[in-house]
């Protein structure tokens, strides 16, 4: 047999033309509709840098002021758009500094490609200046890699790259290029990756699995479904909606799947998880059918998993079979794509709805707003809550704003409380748990989405981890808005310490800067608000500011993020203080 | 879920690119797996490779492992099998000192009687290989170390299974896409 055809390519006749690797990266990124890209040059992505120079007008190279950045701002314009990201940069310290970005996007799904210079192939191996493993370091992290040591790999590697990093579940790529592999000369034709041969992006969707799901939906009495990204991945946000109506089921997110639904839908019953909400979490143990679309079943939204939906027959809508049974044993498994096999659900659903079952979540969301959403959003008391700055900023935006989280206390309190009407609105480090994500993510975001408001949420101590970015955001002008949440504390840490560790507050306070002054340095405008009653009125300044803005805001210092199911405990054990 | 606690023969065929071993050694690894042996070679396929890859560990794990291996984009089919679905064999050799061939007689019996193979004698030394299952190869080599090796190796399980496979199928059913 033929065994040659290893990847198949979009047939299309295109005249050689003898240029440099160099030359032929950028025109890659220019055939594969890249518009801008995140980076730090340095000593061996030098020649690259040149063509980025010549290139200039059809292709947009932002300096972000830390590779970190530069992987973080690739993810958050591949979340709000679904395009693929790119970041460049040198080897070395430059490539390790990705990594972060690059383990981000592997466990959060996102399609990123980072091209990292190498040095010269002869010195490969020899611990040459700003030589790194980065092929190996990276391997773990990234859905492929691949080291390019000639300049006529380069147009097939990029080609894959692309198609790897965006189809089937999609994931970072790293291509590493040496030096000489830039300078050398070749004879340049380019044409998409349409498929490799060893790899099956999508399983088929078996008509038998739909069936059988469907059976289960159409007895269900109680009936849950949680969905994750793999709805916003799929594009399949329609067809969610249609199946949760016809069926009438009551439907939690998990923090990545947030916005795919919006938040007003009457069958959007919340977030699962550690800090979701309570009826969701509490129910799950109660359903008696948990459909399980695009999501992963992670630890932090299953919490102990030998008492986790043990009553329910479990269906889960995959991409990925490796997700199929790894931590929660699945009765009917429905592969494929989202949007592919909701479509072919539908049809097999009969018409339902279960008004005594949603009760139940409505109850138990009432008991939720007594005992947690009332203090969160409508404090009586002195000091300012995290809730009620998302409340005011929903308010203002009317919910159509992205809001682009770091990680801990406030990333929750945002997941929780923001309106989302419009899908891909929620980019936050679900998996990983990045701090520091945010800022760079909504430099990303907004260049992705320049018509859409984004609001970036962080701490007072993700927001010092990349606050260099704000260089970025200067010297791009890009609007963003940002909103720092400050405690002066480490505010997740501080609140496990209280709760389980005796209040022994180790390394968790922060002595802080002036951040306005800070911002202002960068002659970004910025305020400060300490009380409730300037509140509105700054979020109002922010939102009508046409440039960057900066707002902080002083919240109560050892405010806590109910409720909350402690680490591996059961869903069913979901605390409200 | 069957808890014990079994020896899988884990085979998987690959296309040939530098970093794929650590790609999947990695999956191991960060699962606190240990590999007991690893042989990789050319498959009956021209251009794609294969895993022999032998580890104890449940079931449960093994389906996991070789999910996770399968998702690799550069892996093209792996399965895993206990050791009754498999033909699978391990291969051997001996450095011994030639002088022992004359003073120890006994040594010609055991090659004899354990089908061993000598691949060749000079004055210092001889060499014998064997193959077989482990035992027969650890049976030898405690016969042998009464008498004194200069060296011994051991390589990895090579197995084939007792199903089909079907990778040339595959292969061929996405040329023809």
């Amino acid at each position: 047999m033929n065994t040659e055809t290893k990847i198949k390519t979009e047939a299309v006749a295109q005249k050689t033309q003898r240029i440099t690797g160099s030359e032929a990266i950028i025109r890659c990124l220019i055939e594969e509709g890249v518009d801008v890209l995140y980076g730090y040059p340095g000593g061996a992505i030098m020649p690259v840098y040149d063509e980025l120079y010549k290139f200039r007008d059809q292709i947009h190279h932002v300096l972000t002021r830390h590779e970190q950045g530069a992987a973080h701002a690739a993810q958050g314009y591949a979340r709000i758009s679904g395009r693929v990201g790119v970041a460049m940069a040198t080897s070395g310290p430059g490539a390790t500094n990705l990594i972060t970005g690059i383990a981000d996007a592997q466990i959060d799904s996102t399609p990123i490609v980072c091209i990292t210079g190498q040095v010269a192939s002869h010195l490969l191996g020899s611990d040459a200046f700003q030589e790194t493993d980065i092929v190996g370091i990276s391997t773990p992290v990234t859905k492929w890699n691949h080291q390019v040591t000639k300049a006529s790999e380069i147009p097939e590697v990029i080609a894959k790259a692309f198609y790897i990093a965006k189809s089937g579940r999609p994931g970072p790529v790293l291509i590493d290029i040496t030096k000489d592999a830039q300078f050398e000369e070749f004879d340049f034709s380019y044409s998409k990756c349409t498929g490799i041969r060893s790899y099956n992006p999508i399983p088929k969707t078996s008509q038998e699995s739909l069936e059988a799901a469907a059976a289960l939906i159409n007895k269900a009495k109680k009936p849950l479904i949680v969905w994750g990204q793999g709805v916003i991945l799929g594009k399949a946000e329609n067809e969610l909606k249609a199946v949760i109506e016809k069926a009438g089921i009551p439907s939690a997110w998990t923090i990545l799947g947030a916005s795919a639904l919006p938040t007003s839908h009457p069958l959007n019953v919340g977030m699962v998880g550690m800090h979701g909400n309570y009826a969701p979490n509490k129910l799950t143990n109660e359903c008696d059918v948990l459909i399980a679309i695009g999501m992963r079943f992670d630890d932090r939204v299953t919490g102990d998993l030998r008492t986790y939906a043990k009553q329910a027959k479990v269906i889960h809508f995959e991409i990925d079979p490796a997700e199929v049974d790894k931590n929660v044993k699945t009765d009917i498994a429905v592969l494929g794509d989202s949007k592919v096999s909701l479509a072919g659900l539908l049809p097999l659903l009969n018409a339902n709805s279960h008004p005594e079952w949603l009760q139940e979540f409505k109850d138990l969301y009432d008991i939720e707003f007594e005992k947690v959403i009332k203090h969160d959003l409508h404090p009586v008391k002195e000091g300012l809550t995290m809730g009620e700055v998302l409340k005011e900023i929903n308010a203002q935006t009317k919910g159509n704003a992205a809001i682009v989280t770091d990680v801990g206390q406030h990333q929750m309190i945002a997941c929780r409380y923001a309106d989302f009407n419009i899908t891909k609105s929620n980019i936050t480090s679900g998996g990983l748990g990045t701090m520091g994500f945010g800022l760079p993510a909504a430099i990303g975001a907004k260049m992705a989405a320049p018509d859409r408001e984004v609001i970036s949420i962080s701490g007072d101590g993700g927001y010092q981890m990349t606050i260099q970015e704000l260089g970025t955001i200067f010297q791009t002008k890009v609007p963003v808005k940002i909103v720092v949440l400050n405690n002066d504390f480490l505010g997740m840490v501080r609140q496990w310490q209280q709760l389980f560790f005796d209040k022994r507050y180790a390394s968790t306070e922060m002595a802080n800067p002036d951040f306005v002054t800070i911002a202002k340095g960068y002659y970004i405008e910025a305020k400060r608000v300490t009380k409730r009653e300037e509140l509105a009125d700054a979020v109002k300044e922010m939102i009508a500011s046409k440039d960057a803005y900066f707002l902080e805001v002083c919240v109560e210092k050892e405010d806590n993020v109910f409720p909350m199911i402690p680490s591996g405990a059961s869903v069913s054990d979901i605390r409200l203080s | 879920m069957n808890e014990d606690i079994k020896t899988f023969t884990i085979s998987i065929y690959t296309e040939n690119n530098i970093g794929l071993l650590n790609r999947i050694s990695a999956i191991f690894q960060r699962r606190h797996i240990n590999i007991e042996s690893l042989t990789t070679s050319q498959s009956e396929i021209e251009g794609v490779n294969r895993f022999v890859i032998v580890v104890n560990i449940t079931e449960d794990q093994a389906k996991k492992v070789v999910k996770q291996i399968e998702k690799q984009v550069e892996t093209i089919r792996a399965y895993y099998h206990t050791d009754e679905q498999t033909i699978f064999t391990e291969s051997c050799m001996f450095k011994i000192k030639s002088a022992l061939l004359f003073e120890e007689p006994q040594i010609q019996n055991i090659i004899k009687e354990s089908n061993t193979t000598i691949v060749t004698v000079n004055k210092e030394f001889f060499v014998l290989e064997k193959s077989g299952r482990r035992h027969e190869i650890e049976a030898l080599r405690r016969d042998l170390n009464a008498f004194g090796i200069m060296q011994f190796v051991r390589s990895g399980r090579i197995a084939v299974t007792k199903d089909e496979m079907k990778i040339t199928e595959m292969l061929l059913a996405f040329n023809n896409q």
